[in-house]
């Protein structure tokens, strides 16, 4: 963790918040950046009128967790890169539903990502609205790097080789 | 809500026109799930939408949005066979993005693969320009009832 200390979490917050710039559905959505972690970070879904998915009971939509799940496990896993920085498309995301989130309060999501190699970032993340431990999701998602330039990051998670691909075709599948 | 639902899919079968169905949810509207039968079949269409976008720069849709457009064709896809229809749960749901979902005309169809009394195991496609070329494909369990 030593070189990760190097970078203020203050620095990190700027890179993720510009990370998240345009991303026209996280907008919509509305949501924000809350929280970096040690080794992730929180980002808050909003509850509006309209991400609800059962109108007789105000429930939001699963597929509104999805997209809070899969930014929040996108995000992380350029988190676990910094200083470095990439493009990672999301190669698969799983998630349950664990219950259903209650109406009219906000979700939170924290993810985190576990393993870095210089090709792939494992990640996972939990939805909650009172605390991590009583979610209401909990999703497993994998991103592969595109190679805009490449930490590996240990099992004793030091961060050692950095190989530079600069200009390839970064961007040759979706934002995850 | 059953029986008011049930007459509202009978109602929409006849028409061929589910918007009524599908305005029943907000979610649904904010990402414009649209869906039509051909034949027995039916396609689910996500036509292209700025606010789905999630890379600006290529553009492709948000991986979540594709998503989101999984969960609600399955669902809307059991529903239509369910004897006494009430909305289904989503228990879980696993997606695998093969290419970049870009900012253009999405369609999803969808198999069930085992539909119990209490669960549906639902397998669906996604793709735009072939099918033979699934941008996504998925998997999803639903609580039924």
């Amino acid at each position: 963790m030593s070189e990760q200390e190097q970078v203020p979490l203050e620095k990190v917050r700027r890179m993720m918040i510009r990370f998240a710039e345009g991303i026209k559905h996280s907008e919509e959505l509305g949501l924000e950046l809350v929280d970096i972690t040690e080794n992730g970070l929180i980002i808050k879904l909003p509850y509006s009128e309209k991400i609800i998915g059962n109108p007789e009971t105000g429930v939001i939509h699963g597929g509104a967790i999805t997209s809070l799940m899969d930014q929040t496990c996108g995000m992380a896993a350029i988190r676990s890169i910094v200083p470095e920085f990439d493009i990672a498309p999301t190669i698969d995301l799983r998630i349950d539903y664990m219950r259903a989130a209650e109406p009219g309060r906000d979700v939170f999501a924290l993810a985190e990502t576990f393993r870095a190699t210089k090709n792939v970032l494992f990640t996972r993340g939990i939805a909650y609205q009172d605390s991590p431990e009583k979610p209401i999701a909990n999703g497993v998602a994998t991103f592969m790097r595109m190679g805009l330039g490449k930490t590996i990051v240990g099992k004793d998670g030091q961060k050692k080789t950095t190989v530079k691909h600069v200009g390839k075709d970064s961007a040759s599948t979706g934002e995850g | 809500m059953s029986a008011d639902l049930l007459s509202l899919i009978e109602q929409c079968r006849q028409d061929n026109d589910y918007d009524p169905l599908i305005s029943k949810v907000p979610y649904a509207e904010l990402i414009g799930v649209r869906c039509f039968a051909t034949g027995e079949e039916m396609i689910f269409h996500l036509p292209p939408k700025e606010s789905n976008i999630g890379n600006p720069t290529l553009p492709a849709i948000h991986g979540g949005v594709l998503g989101g457009f999984v969960e609600h064709s399955a669902l809307l896809y059991v529903l239509l066979r369910m004897e006494e229809p009430s909305f289904p749960k989503i228990i879980d749901l696993s997606i695998d993005y093969l290419s970049a979902g870009h900012y253009k005309d999405t369609y999803a169809e969808c198999k069930i693969l085992r539909m119990g009394r209490r669960l549906a195991n639902v397998s669906v496609t996604v793709w735009q320009t072939k099918k033979e070329q699934p941008v996504c494909t998925a998997r999803a369990h639903l609580l039924l009832g």
